[in-house]
């Protein structure tokens, strides 16, 4: 198993003692996309910082490549190498002079020798779609926020994890922006065969991408299934105060007001298609 | 006049080594009252134009009336401020005291309103805003949705005629941004502030008096939301969005499905149903 959790809870140890998890226990394999929704609040962020080793539970064990990573002889270094987070506005961490530096930073630490770490730095760079000649040079404090982001997750890439942690990468981020990390997202998993797990409000998103969708609510994991079962329990999710992709609404309204059609739907098009053929059957 | 009128205006950056200036050729009126939204991609300009409003910026070309004030008139700067307020994107860089009821006094205190005054001020501003009783609350304990209705009402207790926000929603989960847009269209429709909202999220923009569409520092189209939506493939061409009903409305037309001009699900469902 990539990454278990068995029984962990978190508690933050500040003036107001919150239990952040509570008893979870979830394994990830190899090879999976999963998507983390969750209203602000739920746990979400504090879950995904276990995962290597950014926070040590209250209680529980966090086992990483089979590797027990709680206790304190754990080499943190090495997990971190193998999951690595990007953290929300990521951007706002960069602090290089040259758009170079900023990427090649964490190769650097990991001791590549200087050809190595230009070829990854080239490598990462096509990935995220900065041109190498363009971009290299330039001071990444003079980009726009969407190609700043671009560069703090290409640097993020430049360690070459397996596993790859994003929390919340597309805030902020105008529709043309969105749609190239989620391209990004799609490439890494499918043809790089990378893990990803992806912390996102935007149901769109986490519909279109995910293999798996984990749902918390107040520090505990309350649904673990494949979008498409995730996204037809519209009463549980409204609950949690989580709504559905809004093509999705659309169906489950249709189909309410007695337009016979199927609700499991995500993209706007086969969502049209099939509004289309109920309407003309009618 | 109007409230806010954007005569030829052209901005260029100091040290912008791009081949065009930021703003080049706006034309604007805002009434007072009303709702407009702008609308654009990243780096189109909105922010830019957002900055001039409250002369943050000044055009380099071209003049801005606000309440009949020339912008460009350095007499006229904090006149103009206190009839334009801003609010900005990221609510943990607009809040500066350690106490909520501080931060709201903060703009009429500069302003030297008197005390007894300023504290009818910030509790009546924090009730519009939805957030009264919060007045001994620490801002760093607050969601993100009310970090940012405090920063509106900081706002509101300098009494400006328009509000311009510069896309104060782009950080909040869907929660924080229906409580955002809630208070400013409370604002706008019940107490007549006039508003200017600069967004990404196109749902913001249905319900707006006046859409304007931004594109590499020029007003592509302005208009009604219903008008401006219509134009399905021009804003794709730009790289926005359009909401999702609309959307779906449009692959039924192209299937000669009738369907009136709607903008909303709710609309959608009831044109279908």
């Amino acid at each position: 198993m990539l990454i278990e959790l068995n029984n962990v809870s978190h508690i933050y140890q500040d003036e107001n003692n919150v239990k952040a998890l509570k008893d979870i226990n979830l394994e990830i394999s190899k090879g999976e996309f999963i998507g983390i929704v969750g209203h602000t609040g739920s746990g979400k962020s504090t879950l995904v910082q276990l995962f290597n080793g950014l926070i040590i539970p209250s209680s529980g064990t966090v086992k990483v490549n089979g590797k027990n990573i709680t206790n304190e002889k754990s080499n943190l270094k090495e997990t971190r190498r193998h999951v690595a987070l990007v953290f929300q506005y990521p951007e706002h961490q960069l602090f290089e002079e040259t758009v170079f530096q900023d990427i090649a930073f964490g190769p650097k630490n990991l001791g590549l020798k200087k050809g190595e770490i230009e070829k990854r730095v080239k490598e990462v760079m096509d990935l995220v779609g900065l041109g190498y000649e363009e971009f290299k040079d330039r001071s990444p404090f003079n980009l726009s926020g969407g190609q700043q982001r671009k560069v703090a997750i290409a640097g993020v890439l430049a360690l070459k994890p397996d596993v790859l942690v994003l929390d919340e990468p597309s805030a902020g981020l105008d529709p043309q922006g969105r749609k190239q990390l989620a391209e990004l997202l799609k490439y890494l998993y499918q043809e790089l065969e990378m893990t990803v797990i992806l912390i996102s409000h935007r149901m769109e998103e986490i519909a279109e991408l995910a293999s798996r969708v984990i749902v918390m609510h107040q520090g505990e994991i309350v649904i673990d299934d494949t979008p498409v079962k995730v996204f037809s329990q519209e009463q549980e999710l409204h609950k949690l105060s989580l709504d559905l992709p809004q093509i999705t609404e659309i169906l489950h309204r249709l189909e309410e007001k007695g337009l016979k059609v199927n609700t499991n739907l995500f993209s706007i098009s086969e969502a049209s298609a099939e509004i289309i053929k109920a309407l003309r059957s009618k | 006049m109007s409230l806010i009128e954007i005569n030829g205006v052209d901005f260029l950056y100091e040290n912008d080594d791009s081949d065009r200036p930021a703003l080049q050729n706006i034309d604007l009126q805002i009434e007072a009252g009303d709702f407009a939204v702008i609308i654009g991609s990243n780096g189109s300009g909105k922010s830019t134009l957002a900055k001039l409003l409250n002369v943050l910026l000044t055009p380099s070309k071209g003049e801005i009336f606000v309440a009949g004030l020339n912008t460009n008139n350095r007499d006229n700067t904090w006149k103009v401020r206190q009839k334009v307020g801003m609010v900005f994107q990221n609510p943990d860089n607009q809040l500066v005291a350690s106490m909520v009821e501080d931060d709201v006094a903060f703009g009429p205190e500069n302003l030297g309103v008197p005390t007894e005054e300023i504290r009818q001020r910030v509790d009546k501003s924090l009730e519009m805003v939805g957030m009264a009783g919060f007045q001994k609350f620490a801002p760093h304990k607050l969601s993100g949705g009310q970090k940012q209705r405090v920063a509106i009402a900081g706002v509101i207790a300098m009494e400006p005629d328009c509000i311009v926000l510069d896309e104060p929603t782009a950080m909040l989960d869907p929660q924080g941004r229906k409580e955002v847009m809630e208070t400013v269209q409370y604002l706008n429709k019940e107490k007549g502030i006039t508003v200017v909202h600069i967004t990404h999220f196109m749902e913001e923009a249905i319900n707006a008096d006046k859409v304007i569409v931004m594109n590499q520092g020029q007003i592509l189209h302005k208009g009604s939301p219903k008008s401006i939506f219509r134009l399905v493939e021009q804003l794709k061409d730009v790289n926005l969005d359009i909401p999702v009903a609309v959307e779906v409305a449009e692959y039924l037309r192209q299937e000669k499905i009738n369907i009136p001009d709607i903008l909303s699900i709710d609309e959608l469902v009831d044109a279908l149903c």
